[in-house]
């Protein structure tokens, strides 16, 4: 069966789960291979062989904490060239999406960004993708040399597939245009305890409506109670109320989770954009008129300070 | 000394509009009013920033690649306050991918001679977010790209990225392609002196034979990627709407356990 590159999403050697969700839809379509960079690449390699890997590529070096992007693509592409593989499958971060323009671009081939599904097709991968605010759903796939497709968290589910995993190192120089920008500082975000936004099976949104950054605990406070994660409107985090790395939307993260609750939003396009392929959506809002509610499986027109502490209240009771 | 910089602008339909595909399964760009895509405008703002803060002379080129109705892009550009204007139009462009418009700024960008691009962090109706890396891939510079904050000294572009796992301070010489985010800062209203101005202001039209580029590379001939399918999701079924009075939380809740979330 034809290989399949799978580049790791990973903090150190900890293995991000929208990697092990990219090995379930990698196998569909050949052998995964992983390809993993950086410090604790090869800590990885027990994770990805429980999920499917057969091998998994291994390299470190500084360059890739000291330079930005460029000396993943160098990588990836000695990898590509070392396996000659069916597809290439990256996570679709902002910086996973720039990894594999610029790899599609180097070995003349197309690339489909954000699929949320993908499926094996006679004339390769077919990649599923949600547009225009997920308004409409498109099937497509590359057309000219190796398939590189960029694919959105919670797009499968993580499964258990046991396999090889045997770790290899590759060979990697590095090109010129390596170290052309260079990583001059680095603050890791720091945690919050609460689960990762896009890879969390339920978040909770709070908007302009929370008015004001202390109000945030009443969302944060149900957040909790049902171990989600917590977002935030653009105009919550314009305000200076929430960080943006917790914005929900077209200029934030982009989430699918099994549940979602929005408190105080309205339900603008670019908001929508982020959040209307989450399986079930909630809404407390107290303008009846609000869009979101076009959005809803269930909405409740109250005022949000009554509403969600009650909520969160109940929830709590009842898992006692 | 000099500075000229280059900024790539989108004219995209307005996202709060009915946006539907083509016959053609390409992007329908007649039924929905253009506009300059709002992230781009971003771009431009900052362009200016460097460009007040900076002793040197600086010139502002905006560059579009798109139909005739594109033109509406760089006039507002131009009223915000760039200098000129660069409209690559070709019918044999209809259809092209991100690969193949990577590759006519490209070479749009070499034609007009620059020291800095300036990208934004993604087109409205594309939003593949990948444009920036491509030209830097292409043009072989640096890509200081998705930057919160952006500075421009002694031939260095610096700035910050918040990624996903950690905030970044970047930093890079020119010539170098840079794209910022909606969080570089709002970008300005074009004056009515402003837009009185860009009227005089010049705009170049360029072909795809001023670039040297073959038919055949771009649209959807030269596209590597095709969309077989595309279908309107359907609506949703309409949910349940309680009005709160009262036990609002409690019937969310009952809701919740209904569906096994709790
Ligand atoms: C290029 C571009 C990109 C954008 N990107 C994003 C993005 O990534 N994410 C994003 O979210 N937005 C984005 N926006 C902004 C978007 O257009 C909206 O302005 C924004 O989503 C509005 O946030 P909101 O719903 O919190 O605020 P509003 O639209 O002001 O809505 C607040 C809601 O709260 C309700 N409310 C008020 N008080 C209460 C209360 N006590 N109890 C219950 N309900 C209450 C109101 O009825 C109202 O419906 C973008 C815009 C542009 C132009
Ligand atoms: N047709 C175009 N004309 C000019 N600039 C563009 C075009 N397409 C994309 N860009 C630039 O590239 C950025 C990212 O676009 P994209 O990769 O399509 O999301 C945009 O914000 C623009 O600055």
């Amino acid at each position: 069966m034809a290989e399949v590159l799978v580049y790791v999403d990973h903090v150190d050697g900890a293995v991000r789960k929208p990697t092990l969700e990219l090995l379930t839809l990698a196998r569909r379509v050949g052998e995964p291979v992983a390809v993993a960079l950086g410090n604790g690449a090869a800590d990885t390699a027990a994770t990805l062989a429980e999920h499917g890997a057969v091998k998994v590529l291994t390299h470190d070096a500084s360059e890739y904490a000291d330079y930005l992007v460029v000396p993943k693509v160098d990588a990836l592409q000695a990898a590509v060239e070392a396996v000659s593989p069916a597809a290439v499958l990256v996570p679709s971060s902002a910086e996973g999406k720039e990894i594999a323009a610029r790899l599609a671009l180097r070995i003349g081939s197309g690339i489909i960004t954000d699929a949320v599904d993908l499926e094996a097709g006679d004339e390769g991968p077919v990649a599923t993708q949600s547009v225009f605010a997920a308004s409409f759903t498109t099937k497509s796939r590359v057309s000219k040399g190796t398939p590189v497709i960029t694919v959105k968290p919670n797009s499968a589910a993580v499964e258990a597939a046991p396999a090889a995993g045997a770790v290899e190192a590759l060979a990697v120089s590095f090109s010129a245009a390596a170290t052309g920008t260079k990583v001059t500082g680095r603050t890791p975000r720091e945690s919050t305890g609460r689960p990762e936004l896009t890879e969390a099976a339920i978040v909770v949104s709070g908007g302009r409506g929370v008015n004001g950054a202390e109000n945030f605990a009443i969302i944060e406070a149900l957040a909790d109670s049902l171990g989600a994660a917590v977002g935030a409107s653009r105009a919550a985090v314009d305000a200076g109320w929430y960080p943006h790395t917790n914005q929900v939307g077209q200029t934030g993260k982009s989430v699918s989770p099994q549940l979602y609750i929005a408190s105080g939003i309205s339900g603008a396009i670019q908001h929508r954009a982020g959040m209307q392929t989450s399986k079930t959506i909630v809404a407390i809002n107290k303008d009846a008129e609000a869009p979101i509610f076009d959005l809803v499986d269930y909405g409740v027109v109250g005022d949000l300070f009554d509403v969600v502490p009650a909520l969160t209240e109940e929830i709590k009771t009842r898992k006692g | 000394m000099s500075l000229r910089i280059v900024v790539t602008v989108k004219y995209v339909p307005d996202a709060t509009g009915d946006r539907h595909f083509a016959d053609d399964l390409t992007v329908d760009r007649d039924d929905v009013d253009g506009l300059l895509s709002e992230l781009d405008e971003y771009a431009v703002e900052q362009a200016l920033q460097i460009s007040e803060n900076s002793d040197d002379d600086v010139e502002i080129t905006v560059l579009t690649v798109g139909p005739e109705d594109a033109k509406d892009a760089l006039r507002k550009a131009l009223s915000m306050g760039a200098d000129k204007a660069i409209h690559v139009e070709d019918d044999d462009l209809h259809g092209t991918d991100a690969l193949g418009t990577s590759l006519v700024l490209a070479k749009a960008i070499e034609k007009a001679g620059y020291d800095l691009v300036i990208s934004g962090m993604a087109s409205t109706d594309g939003t593949m977010g990948v444009v920036p890396a491509l030209l830097a891939e292409r043009l072989g510079v640096p890509q200081v790209t998705l930057l919160s904050e952006v500075s421009v000294e002694d031939g260095t572009v610096k700035g910050r990225r918040d990624g996903d796992a950690a905030s970044e301070q970047l930093e890079a010489s020119l010539p170098a392609v840079v794209s910022v985010t909606d969080q570089s800062g709002e970008a300005r209203y074009p004056s009515f002196k402003g837009i009185m101005a860009a009227k005089k202001k010049p705009v170049q039209s360029w072909d795809l034979s001023d670039l040297d580029i073959e038919a055949e590379e771009v649209g959807l001939e030269g596209a590597y990627t095709v969309v077989d399918a595309a279908a309107e999701r359907p609506a949703r079924t309409a949910g349940t709407i309680v009005k709160d009075e009262g036990e609002g939380g409690k019937q969310l809740a009952e809701f919740l356990a209904s569906q096994k979330f709790i």
